[in-house]
């Protein structure tokens, strides 16, 4: 609980700056724009129909949707940028829908008084269909702040730090605490920017001073810190530290946090980490340079980067190739394997091992039609799978895509037959669940390997020479230990790391 | 002195005002009287530029109001609205300031004035200034409003049935204020209304309107003595039945 309440100032800070930034943006575009739209009715259609669009994305896919978009662009796509763009676009209307809605609903005796007493337009709009208006502004803003927040927690995947720090970590590592901490503080969150809101509306109608000032004082302050804490980074941006990133699953927090330590403890450099980053994000980002070092799968890279499915199948020349792979197209060098697979795998019930005689895939063969397949997110439009499926000719009785940490409690509880797992999960050997052998060699190998960014490979070889050092040095099973430490055990990853980190010496 | 010169406006096909030609003078209050879809409120909203007209012009001492912008032309035109109009979210005092202020006029000119207004219009200003129009009951909301009405200092008034939907005494009370105040400025008002009693009490002059047509205007002496059509005898002789209706009740009750 602790180690976790000592990220929450970074956490929170981080989250106030998407929300904040996001809010500001949107409501910037959306007023004049809403106001624009009561004015000229042939706006309305296309613009509410498109801002509705945008809002029936679900938030996770409009952030994650940003990445390519903006790399198509030749911008920043990971981490900050794509977030900021993400929450704005989805901020926009609650705002303009309710702006729009706001003035058009003002008396229309109204209007033509205003008229009546001899004012222009612009004066039409400001002295009166906006003040009258603003309740219904007002509360536009408001949903767009609660929700903002929200949907903020979704921008950890895309690299760009939340409160969802503690939210996806905490699932993937089954903290609950983590995850408890991550939503009380952004409902907190939620209720202190919608109240500081509805304290400033209720002072302006009611005109109290007091009120407005206060209300105002705290969102200037608020906005000021968030403006400070924007612009520090980029002053000293010259001494960055190494980021370190990760993937969405326990092992690759452990990993990272080793990688963490271990470069902090060997050159003194300062490194930070960005974790719970998308799979391909993990990748695009360290190409990029927006994150220096993470450890990815030589069997991932080999399918999604290389886009082959058949070549050398041994361990050592799959990482040859992809090192030469790499350093030509990417100018990414590969310091160390860490010396264990992580590969998929398709897993059973011990018991049901030992009645069906099940100890490799083609076993399955003459069951699977009476057997339910679970997979994660990712692993039903994987190659492998369709490799598997071609080579074995395996025909479930169904297929069901889960979150892997909930496909051990599926198995056990007998809710699917077969999962994916991966070979270095302690929770295999945890569970009782038997491996089934790939006996006709369809899934690649899946060496842990660390890559370096092309900025950490050309300017950093102390940083190099430490991870070299690590070639090697974590075997399946020590890997399989440390993840059902944090698995089964409830054990913060850095703690792991650091203990492992302490022993290397 | 205002004069309408054949003066049409049609919506569509409708015909709404047609071929309308009146001139009111300085400092007297022309009546306009008709039924709903009489074109009566059109007249109003086409003096003051709200509705433009489709042929015809309109004249305020000699200018034709097509050649001032409406914003200038409405701001030396005071207007009562029907429905009140008053601005929920503005206290009393700035919606009696609201045309000086879009005028430009000094915070401290507009403070006394408004006082002198809300005294005007039977209001005390201590006590209203600083509420909002719907903490006012109806009679004073009204009062309110001519209020603003006369606030930039206008010659010529605009009222579109404004005391209609209130209740008879405050009606009377309202009327009577209205024609001294009328009086001691000498506005000249066009005043719309569909109630024949009002109209014999403020009018100077009567014009009486039937589906967008003039039928007939003159003093009320004139429309009682010299009914051009059996529509104004009609009309004129209501009055003068309620009363002979009133007075039987009376006398049946004190003998």
């Amino acid at each position: 609980m602790r180690e976790q309440l000592v990220l929450l100032p970074e956490y929170l800070t981080a989250h106030l700056q998407l929300t904040l930034l996001a809010l500001l943006l949107s409501t910037v575009v959306s007023l004049p724009l809403g106001v624009a739209i009561a004015r000229f009715r042939w706006l309305e259609s296309p613009t509410l129909a498109l801002a509705g669009i945008i809002q029936t994305v679900p938030g996770l896919a409009l952030l994650a949707v940003m990445v390519p978009l903006l790399a198509a662009m030749n911008l920043p796509s990971i981490g900050f940028l794509p977030a900021i763009v993400g929450l704005t676009l989805y901020g926009l209307f609650p705002i303009l829908r309710n702006t729009v809605t706001g003035i058009r609903s003002v008396d229309s005796a109204l209007k033509e008084a205003a008229r009546g007493v001899g004012m222009t337009p612009m004066q039409q709009l400001w002295r009166v269909e906006i003040p009258l208006a603003l309740p219904m502004i007002v509360a536009g803003l408001r949903t767009a702040t609660v929700w903002l927040v929200g949907i903020t927690t979704l921008s950890t995947p895309i690299g760009a730090t939340s409160l969802g720090n503690y939210i996806f970590s905490g699932l993937q590592t089954r903290n609950y605490s983590s995850v408890l901490i991550g939503c009380v503080a952004a409902g907190g969150l939620a209720l202190l920017l919608d109240g500081m809101i509805r304290l400033l509306e209720i002072g302006i109608s009611a005109r109290r001073r007091g009120q407005v000032l206060t209300s105002l004082a705290i969102m200037t302050s608020l906005c000021i810190y968030v403006g400070i804490t924007l612009i520090a980074p980029v002053t000293n941006a010259g001494t960055r530290p190494l980021v370190i990133g990760s993937k969405t699953f326990t092992e690759q927090y452990v990993l990272s946090s080793i990688l963490a330590q271990w470069i902090e403890k060997e050159t003194s450099r300062p490194t930070t980490l960005m974790q719970s980053l998308g799979s391909s994000v993990a990748f695009d980002a360290l190409t990029t340079g927006e994150i220096d070092l993470y450890v990815d799968y030589s069997g991932t890279l080999w399918v999604n980067e290389m886009h082959r499915d058949t070549g050398p199948s041994t361990r050592r020349e799959i990482l040859n190739a992809l090192r030469q792979f790499l350093d030509d197209e990417h100018n990414i060098s590969m310091p160390a394997a860490l010396g264990f697979e992580n590969a998929y795998a398709l897993a059973v019930r011990g018991n049901d091992a030992t009645r069906l005689t099940l100890r490799q895939i083609s076993d399955l063969r003459a069951y699977a039609a009476t057997l339910v397949l679970g997979g994660d997110y990712e692993f039903f439009v994987r190659p492998e799978w369709t490799a598997i499926q071609d080579a074995y000719g395996l025909e479930f009785k169904r297929l069901r895509t889960m979150d892997s940490t909930l496909m051990y409690q599926a198995i056990v509880q007998e809710n699917v037959d077969v999962i994916s797992a991966f070979s270095s999960d302690g929770r295999v050997a945890a569970y009782d669940l038997t491996l089934l052998e790939d006996d006709l060699d369809v899934i690649p190998p899946y060496d842990a390997i660390v890559l370096a960014s092309p900025r950490v490979t050309q300017e950093y070889p102390d940083v190099i020479q430490a991870v070299a050092r690590l070639d090697g040095s974590i075997n399946a099973d020590r890997m399989r230990t440390m993840n059902l430490a944090v698995d089964e055990m409830g054990e913060h990853p850095s703690l792991v790391a650091e203990r492992f980190v302490r022993a290397l010496r | 002195m205002i004069q309408l010169k054949r003066l049409t406006k049609c919506y569509g096909q409708d015909e709404v005002v047609s071929d309308l030609t009146l001139a009111v003078s300085t400092g007297e209050i022309l009546v306009v009287l008709g039924g709903s879809g009489s074109g009566k409120t059109t007249i109003l909203k086409m003096i003051n530029r709200l509705v433009e007209p489709t042929t015809g012009t309109i004249q305020i001492n000699g200018t034709d109001t097509s050649t001032i912008p409406p914003h200038q032309l409405r701001r030396q035109i005071g207007y009562v609205f029907q429905q009140v109009g008053l601005f929920p979210h503005m206290t009393v005092s700035e919606n009696v300031a609201v045309t000086p202020s879009l005028l430009g006029w000094k915070p401290t000119r507009i403070r006394d004035l408004v006082d002198e207004l809300l005294e005007l219009v039977e209001l005390n200003p201590t006590l209203v200034r600083n509420k909002k129009p719907d903490e006012l009951s109806g009679g004073q909301q009204q009062r309110v409003g001519v209020a603003r009405a006369l606030a930039a200092g206008p010659e010529v008034m605009l009222l579109d049935e404004p005391f209609g939907a209130l209740d008879p005494l405050t009606r009377g009370r309202l009327q009577e204020s209205f024609k001294t105040i009328q009086h001691e400025i000498g506005l000249t008002a066009v005043f719309v209304t569909h109630d024949m009693v009002e109209a014999l009490m403020l009018g100077d002059r009567i014009a009486i309107m039937h589906s967008g047509k003039l039928i007939q205007s003159g003093t009320p002496r004139e429309l009682l003595t010299q009914p051009a059509t059996d529509y104004v005898k009609d009309l004129m002789s209501t009055p003068r039945r309620q009363a002979a209706i009133v007075s039987k009740l009376a006398n049946e009750l004190t003998t």
